[in-house]
């Protein structure tokens, strides 16, 4: 058909700005600054064990609480009229066109020790809440980011269920919670797969919803690679640090492709 | 189940929109604290307006995402239709580079092209390497992505006899693409384009590496910014913004809608013209 | 004597001031093979849906057993659906496909399994339990289909159109097929279709529809030989269908000639539609015809010469074994029993002339009618499916 060699370019770009970027990382990753080759990097690694586990244990609670709030969501939205189903897709797309940094800024007014909520609590008579600087916070901060990420897959997989399927189930004696039981569920599930994975990705990596809404005790493995190339100039330790979270990346896909079953991931 | 169903997404959006409400009245707030309400003002409108600071990083913010979308969707398109011509294998393995930028976090895509373009400068001994140039290479090779993933379902659902049926009747390849082809994935090219924007102009992970402080995008300084108190003119520059991008989405949600609404009308007027004619 | 199961009263359907169904009244027999018949938009789907349960009729009742079951739903009712496109469920395979309704009703598994296998040895498909829905061919989808329905013994059996996507020798391969397994099973078939050829062959009643009512109702033999209006004789089979006036029993008049024919009971020179099917007239040398005209066009069709004859400026079709060139000028023979007179109505002019075969032909050139893009039946069914979301 159409000539192959059109996508030339574009595999050039990213032959030099996606693949060898990676590789690069992992040449840094075990030189040290001179540029001799060293595993000091990977053994410094051990140091950080507890903030990964951290990360990991943070996105994870994050992606499931996505699920569980955006399931209902999106069941919802795939059973409106066409007109209400643009209509719904766009007020749930529209936050994330707009500053995450400034909707997670929004959250530290609210959260913050003077900030709006304590402000009610305290007009109630109450003492200040800490709100901010505690997991729960960075969790909420997590789970508000990247809901519709959970959303929009899981929107796309339901309204694509044939509503024949729907009717065949009942016809055969299903009532509705067997309907959605047997027919339904099963059906999403590559949505969910999907959903899990563009929330936790993000999730595991940021640096800036924990900076703002949590404190020392919530570093993620996100700040320390961040303060790595900014602050302590350390990129080899970043490499390092970058590379396993590829890896830990990597992993969750795997795992998530395992539970899609045809091994394919919707993206985007 | 329904109505728990619906109360539940009405309260899921309440809370997605609560920051924007937050923030519109923060806009609105004679005092600097979005906490502490000192009163309605449109002052920080007026502040925002005569800022010589914030508009021109907001102006720089669009540069790129203009310049970076145009040339992702042209270089995506391009690259769509040579993976539209590829065999199975191929496809997979280039779709599977396509996503690379998509499921690596971006702290890893900001970092390893910080490392790649500080490799480059050591090479090529440019200190500061760091600038517009290298921020404009980043957010064209993660606007790639979103364009490819747009305009490839479009062209697999196109009719293959279009374009044959254009070459048959006389047309070069590359006749047969712009004057027929184009115009069938013209939907996926602009929602690439669209979103390629959008993701740009809201950067700020991978910005942040790959910046040079000659050339400063809005979010990047935004971040800066938030180390001390927030000044209430960046409050209305986001109202601003959400309000315009509100509109925007309205107005294509209502196009949309009357489009709808005009094919359904056009169906009925055929049924009761069919008829009446039959008689 | 054959028990009534199903009767629907007075049933109307609307959708958003569309009127679907109109006053449709209907009896439906155990043991009955009984199809619903009619163009596209005609309302057989919908009135199919509405014994299903998926929808419920905006005015009249719908009875099973003499008992009114409106607004019981679809998963309490005794009956199965086959669907169009079969929709089979994706994520299960054959054998779980059809074990679904009997999993449902939460049946033994030694049951299941008895009930499960006779029913794939049935519809010929031992051995393919385990295979995955999505690989099996058109043919294959459509017995699992049949299977998972027919696997929970309903009293009544809907199918919506389910030969359509087959190819023809399949098709009427099936046909038999599905016979053979409603008189052996002794379950009521209620059959959709536009086909009028597969309505004939399989029903014991034919029921034709158009624009939401029942046009006629009686055996194969009865419909195609005793139509009641043009439409009916129109579409089953093909027609000349004429202006005449009956001045008294047994005999019309048409074409300026008086012709014996054997329906009585019309009123005295009442205007009338006369049917002459194309197959029941003989060519014979002008001077003994009745009739005489020119030949205006001859196709070969194998079995027969479709031959357009032009009486008076009215194209009538003769389908004849021999050929009889254009141009040749003959006589045509009628027998008082190929003669069928109808009442006029609504359709009354519409059909019967055969300048061309469709209705659409003769649009093509008017460029105030544009010709539907989309089939009605889709329409049908996806302005159900709007309706339908709306009102949730």
């Amino acid at each position: 058909m159409r000539n192959k060699t059109l996508a030339a370019p574009y595999l050039v770009w990213m032959a030099i700005f996606t693949v060898i970027p990676l590789g690069i990382v992992f040449y840094f990753a075990f030189t040290d600054g001179t540029g001799a080759f060293t595993l000091a990097n990977i053994d410094n690694i051990g140091n950080y064990l507890p903030i990964f586990v951290k990360s990991v244990w943070l996105a994870l609670v994050s992606s499931i609480i996505c699920l569980i709030i955006g399931y209902p969501v999106a069941y919802y939205i795939a059973g409106r009229s066409h007109r209400g189903q643009r209509f719904l897709y766009m007020l749930v797309m529209l936050p994330m066109c707009i500053s995450f940094l400034l909707r997670t800024m929004a959250w530290v007014a609210l959260l913050d020790d003077t900030g709006i909520l304590n402000g009610f609590i305290t007009a109630l008579g109450m003492k200040p809440l800490p709100l901010i600087r505690t997991n729960a916070a960075v969790v909420l901060g997590m789970v508000y980011n990247y809901l519709p990420y959970m959303i929009m897959p899981l929107y796309t997989v339901i309204m694509k269920i044939d509503p024949r399927l729907v009717e065949a189930a009942q016809d055969l004696g299903c009532s509705n919670p067997q309907v959605f039981r047997r027919v339904v569920f099963p059906l999403s599930v590559p949505g969910i797969v999907s959903g899990f994975t563009m929330v936790f990705v993000p999730a595991v990596s940021t640096f800036y919803i924990s900076q703002k809404l949590g404190s020392s005790g919530t570093t993620l493995i996100g700040d320390v690679i961040e303060s790595q190339f900014k602050t302590a100039y350390n990129p080899n330790l970043g490499a390092a640090l970058s590379l396993v979270l590829m890896l830990l990346v990597l992993i969750c896909i795997g795992v998530m492709n395992r539970f899609s079953g045809d091994g394919e991931v919707a993206t985007v | 189940m329904k109505t728990f169903n619906k109360v539940f997404t009405v309260v899921v959006l309440l809370f997605l929109y609560v920051p924007m409400i937050v923030l519109g009245a923060a806009s609105l707030n004679a005092g600097t604290d979005p906490a502490v309400w000192k009163g309605l003002t449109l002052f920080n409108y007026g502040e925002l307006f005569r800022d010589g600071v914030l508009l021109p990083l907001l102006l720089n913010s669009v540069i790129v995402a203009v310049i970076s979308s145009m040339l992702a969707t042209i270089l995506g398109t391009m690259a769509s239709l040579g993976i539209h011509a590829m065999g199975p294998r191929m496809k997979r393995t280039v779709m599977g580079v396509t996503n690379i930028p998509l499921t690596n976090p971006e702290i890893v895509t900001g970092v390893s092209m910080a490392l790649l373009f500080a490799f480059i400068g050591t090479l090529l001994k440019i200190s500061n390497v760091l600038g517009f140039v290298t921020l404009l290479i980043a957010h064209i090779t993660f606007n790639l992505p979103y364009v490819i993933l747009s305009v490839t379902p479009k062209l697999s659902q196109m009719d293959p006899d279009l374009r044959e049926a254009a070459l048959d009747l006389g047309c070069t390849s590359g006749q047969a693409f712009f004057k027929v082809v184009i115009h069938e994935i013209m939907p996926g090219i602009i929602s690439g384009a669209l979103m390629s924007f959008t993701m740009s102009l809201d950067d700020f992970v991978i910005s942040y590496f790959v910046y040079g402080p000659n050339f400063v995008t809005l979010p990047v300084e935004i971040y800066n910014y938030t180390k001390k108190p927030l000044q209430p003119k960046i409050y209305a520059l986001f109202t601003l913004m959400f309000l315009v991008i509100l509109l925007m989405m309205v107005l294509m949600n209502l196009l949309e809608a009357r489009d709808d609404r005009r094919q359904s009308l056009a169906r009925r007027a055929l049924a009761g013209r069919r008829e009446r004619a039959a008689e | 004597m054959s028990k009534e199961l199903i009767r629907l009263v007075g049933c109307t359907m609307a959708f958003d001031n569309e009127i679907v169904l109109n006053d449709i009244n209907l009896y439906i027999n155990d043991r009955e093979f009984l199809t619903l018949l009619g163009p596209s938009g005609c309302g057989k789907t919908t009135t199919l849906r509405l014994i299903a349960g998926f929808l419920t009729p905006t005015g009249g009742d719908v009875l099973f057993d003499g008992v009114r079951i409106n607004d019981v739903p679809p998963h309490k009712r005794k009956v199965n659906t086959v669907f169009q496109r079969y929709a089979l469920f994706p994520h299960l395979d054959v054998y779980e496909n059809v074990a679904f309704g009997l999993r449902i009703a939460k049946l033994p598994e030694k049951e299941i399994d008895e009930r499960v296998t006779e029913m794939l040895e049935i519809v010929s498909l031992r051995g393919f339990e385990n295979r995955k829905v999505t690989q099996l061919s058109g043919g294959q989808q459509q017995r699992v289909a049949i299977a998972r329905a027919l696997v929970n013994r309903p009293k009544v059996l809907l199918l919506d159109e389910p030969l359509g996507a087959l190819d023809l020798r399949l098709r009427k391969d099936m046909q038999q097929e599905l016979k053979r397994i409603q008189q052996a099973l002794g379950i009521t078939f209620i059959y959709v279709t536009h086909d009028q050829e597969e309505a004939l062959a399989m029903s014991d009643t034919v029921v034709v529809m158009d624009k939401g009512r029942i046009q006629q109702i009686g055996h194969p033999e009865d419909i195609y030989n005793e139509p009641k209006n043009a439409f009916v004789a129109d579409f089953i089979g093909e027609s000349n269908i004429l202006d005449g006036v009956m001045p008294e029993d047994y005999a019309v008049k048409f074409f300026g000639r008086r012709f014996k024919c054997v329906d009585a009971g019309f009123a005295k020179n009442e205007p009338v539609d006369v049917v002459i099917r194309p197959e029941d007239i003989d060519i014979v040398p002008p001077d003994d015809g009745h009739l005489c005209g020119t030949v205006t066009s001859v196709t070969f069709k194998g079995v027969h010469y479709d031959t357009i004859v032009d009486f008076h400026g009215f194209k009538w079709l003769i389908q004849t074994t021999e050929l009889h060139p254009v141009g040749s000028y003959i006589g045509i023979l009628l027998t008082p029993d190929d003669i069928h007179i109808m009442h006029k109505s609504e359709y009354s002019g519409l059909f019967g002339d055969y300048s061309s075969y469709s209705a659409e032909y003769d649009e093509i050139n008017d460029p105030d009618i544009y010709p539907e893009d989309i089939s009605e039946e889709v329409s049908e069914t996806s302005s159900e499916g709007e309706a339908a979301k709306d009102e949730e």
